[in-house]
């Protein structure tokens, strides 16, 4: 049986050098001292982490610690539940996020989400990837085209749904409805990439193709993932963060903190200790 | 294997009776259910029955395209059928836009605060008051205009001209506008359910996409409700068809030589289409009034005009409920949760 330490050190990890520049450069998203409620039940508590850009970080951790709300105050999605507050600042490119002249439809088209459950819009396959561009004005067919192709191809769907782009999205199977939503926040061409689940009701091959994707689109995009399949954070991220109830635990490479977690509840919990 | 058999008997047939007497109540709530659809179907089929026997002979082509006469031989359905078909397109025009966007105020903006839950419970109200009761409201909103004085207006259309008189006086327009307010509550419930019906996950899909809240109600929601809100439309429109009540207390007239829009056949609207623009100010008759006269008439042959008069306007009624249903599964082929 593979441990997780030889999963971790799988070739997908880049050369220590290049981590070592990432994690110097400016980070893509950090928060500091961030806390979140629900209304009265805060949810994240003092998240101080630093997001490095073009890689793929990994969110883990227990069901209900706060993934997901972490996930979605980075592109400021939780605006849409009402009585939600976030308090401490994000700053996506060292600047706020949160602060008022800040417009959120222009921060969603930078950072971009691919949801747990694929979500296709009642739409034929080309009006979903092009559902973006066309929003942020983009009326020329010809380039939207050309913008289908392309991300249709990131997203390792091309080949598969070339002849029947008019096809309604819903006839897709599972797999490549995800693949397709991938493609549909491609189309907007983010920087970030925030992923909650994405393979979570997959089949291992679908899944396989996704993490192969994400593996391909880490050199132009920042990541973020929330997983609850260790081998698979192991596989495709570079930083894991870890959560629990919450807090932050423990933010490091990924290889360091699945080989050698700081952390007690770190360490239970990748080895499955844990609850 | 062998077991004893005479252990486990007692048992077995308590539990075989219970089986049977819970199959027998099965069965018995089946055959209830099975009787109640048959009954109301016969119902209807002794009446359709009845009504297209006395119809027969009566129901023609001349019946349906010429104006009603004095003679019974001469009774004729145009006046009314054109005149409904005036009062449905003009009322769908205007409870479409205002039904919907209620609607969508109802549904995506408005905060359930105590007062919108009022207006929610006081729409769901107006669906159930009786149509005689809006007749009556429109009859002294449009029809009088609270006893406005009588004035004439010159409106140009740039290709036309007509005269508005402002008490609406006994028009197609003050009917539509009676038969809007009918069946704005069923535009706006159908249209709210249908609304609410498009899952939350769609919405959250456009606005990750940087989409505002105006672009995922226009692109997104209300293509997907619109299925819904059609056959609501639809099935809001066959009952504005049928209504007479309201119609006969606006004092829609019972006998009318001519054809909305002064046409004395229908061949004039094709030579002389500038009279279309005053046909909504015209008097006007409706195919269900011109029913309810034919049957208070005393002479037994009216009977069967009447009839025919009814299988027409079933026919317009099933044609109407038919392109529902079209609408619905040829929406819903595209559209798949
Ligand atoms: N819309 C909401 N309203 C109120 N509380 C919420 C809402 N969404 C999440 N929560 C609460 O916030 C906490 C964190 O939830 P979150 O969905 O972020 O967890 P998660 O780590 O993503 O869990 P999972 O792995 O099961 O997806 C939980 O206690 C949850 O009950
Ligand atoms: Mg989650």
């Amino acid at each position: 049986m593979q441990t997780f330490g030889q999963l971790a050190s799988s070739p997908s990890a880049a050369s220590g050098s290049r981590l070592e520049q990432l994690a110097a450069a400016l980070p893509k998203f950090e928060t500091r001292g961030m806390n979140f409620f629900y209304g009265t039940h805060q949810a994240l508590f003092d998240i101080s982490l630093k997001v490095p850009q073009k890689s793929v970080t990994a969110l883990i951790g227990p069901s209900g610690c706060g993934k997901s709300t972490y996930l979605r105050t980075l592109n400021r999605m939780n605006d849409i539940i009402e009585h939600t507050r976030v308090m401490g600042p994000v700053l996506l490119d060292g600047k706020e996020i949160y602060s008022p002249d800040v417009d959120v439809v222009s921060l969603r088209k930078r950072v971009g989400m691919v949801f747990q459950k694929s979500t296709p819009f009642p739409k034929s396959i080309f009006d979903n990837v092009a559902y973006g561009p066309r929003i942020h004005g983009n009326r020329n067919r010809q380039s939207l085209v050309e913008i289908v192709e392309k991300c249709l191809r990131q997203a390792a769907l091309w080949e598969e749904v070339k002849d029947r782009l008019k096809d309604s999205a819903m006839a897709l199977s599972g797999g490549q409805q995800q693949r397709l939503c991938i493609a549909r926040a491609l189309a907007t061409s983010p920087e970030v990439l925030l992923m909650d689940e994405p393979a979570s009701a997959l089949d291992p091959a679908s899944t396989s193709r996704v993490e192969d994707l994400i593996i391909e689109l880490k050199q132009n995009y920042t990541i973020i993932i929330v997983t609850h399949n260790m081998q698979q954070a192991a596989r495709i991220s570079e930083w894991t963060a870890f959560f629990c109830q919450g807090r932050l635990v423990e933010f490091g490479l990924t290889k360091q903190l699945f080989t050698n977690p700081v952390q007690k509840e770190t360490e239970d919990y990748i080895t499955g200790r844990f609850g | 294997m062998s077991t004893v058999p005479n252990q486990t008997e007692p048992d077995h047939s308590a539990s075989a009776r219970q089986i049977d007497s819970r199959h027998s109540i099965g069965k018995l709530f089946e055959f209830a259910c099975w009787a109640s659809t048959w009954v109301s179907l016969i119902v209807l089929l002794v009446l359709l029955a009845s009504v297209g026997y006395q119809a027969t002979g009566w129901l023609s082509w001349r019946f349906v395209t010429s104006l009603d006469g004095v003679k019974v031989q001469e009774a004729g359905l145009l006046a009314g059928l054109v005149g409904s078909f005036w009062l449905v397109s003009i009322t769908a025009l205007m409870s479409v836009p205002l039904g919907v966007g209620a609607a969508i105020y109802l549904e995506e903006y408005a905060k359930p605060t105590l007062f919108t839950r009022f207006i929610r419970l006081n729409i769901a109200n107006l669906a159930g008051v009786p149509s005689i009761v809006y007749g009556i409201l429109g009859f002294t909103l449009f029809v009088r205009m609270f006893g406005l004085p009588k004035a004439t207006y010159a409106v140009s259309l740039g290709f036309t001209t007509f005269s508005l008189q402002l008490p609406l006086g006994r028009s197609i327009i003050a009917g539509a506008m009676t038969l809007t307010l009918l069946s704005l509550p069923v535009v706006i419930i159908a249209a709210q359910e249908a609304l609410r019906s498009v899952p939350a996950s769609v919405r959250h899909a456009s606005y990750a996409l940087g989409a505002s809240k105006w672009q995922t109600i226009w692109f997104q929601v209300l293509p997907a409700a619109i299925p819904g809100i059609l056959t609501g439309v639809i099935l809001a429109m066959s009952r504005a068809i049928g209504e007479s009540a309201p119609i006969a207390v606006l004092g829609a007239a019972t006998y009318i030589g001519y054809v909305p829009g002064k046409f004395k056949s229908l061949s004039e609207v094709v030579t002389q289409p500038q009279k279309l623009a005053a046909a909504p100010f015209d008097q006007f008759t409706a195919v269900p009034l011109q029913i309810y006269n034919w049957v208070n008439e005393p002479k037994q042959e009216y009977q069967y005009v009447a009839a025919a008069g009814i299988v027409v306007l079933l026919a317009v009624l099933l044609l109407l409920n038919g392109s529902a249903i079209f609408i619905r599964q040829h929406f819903q082929k595209k559209i798949r949760w």
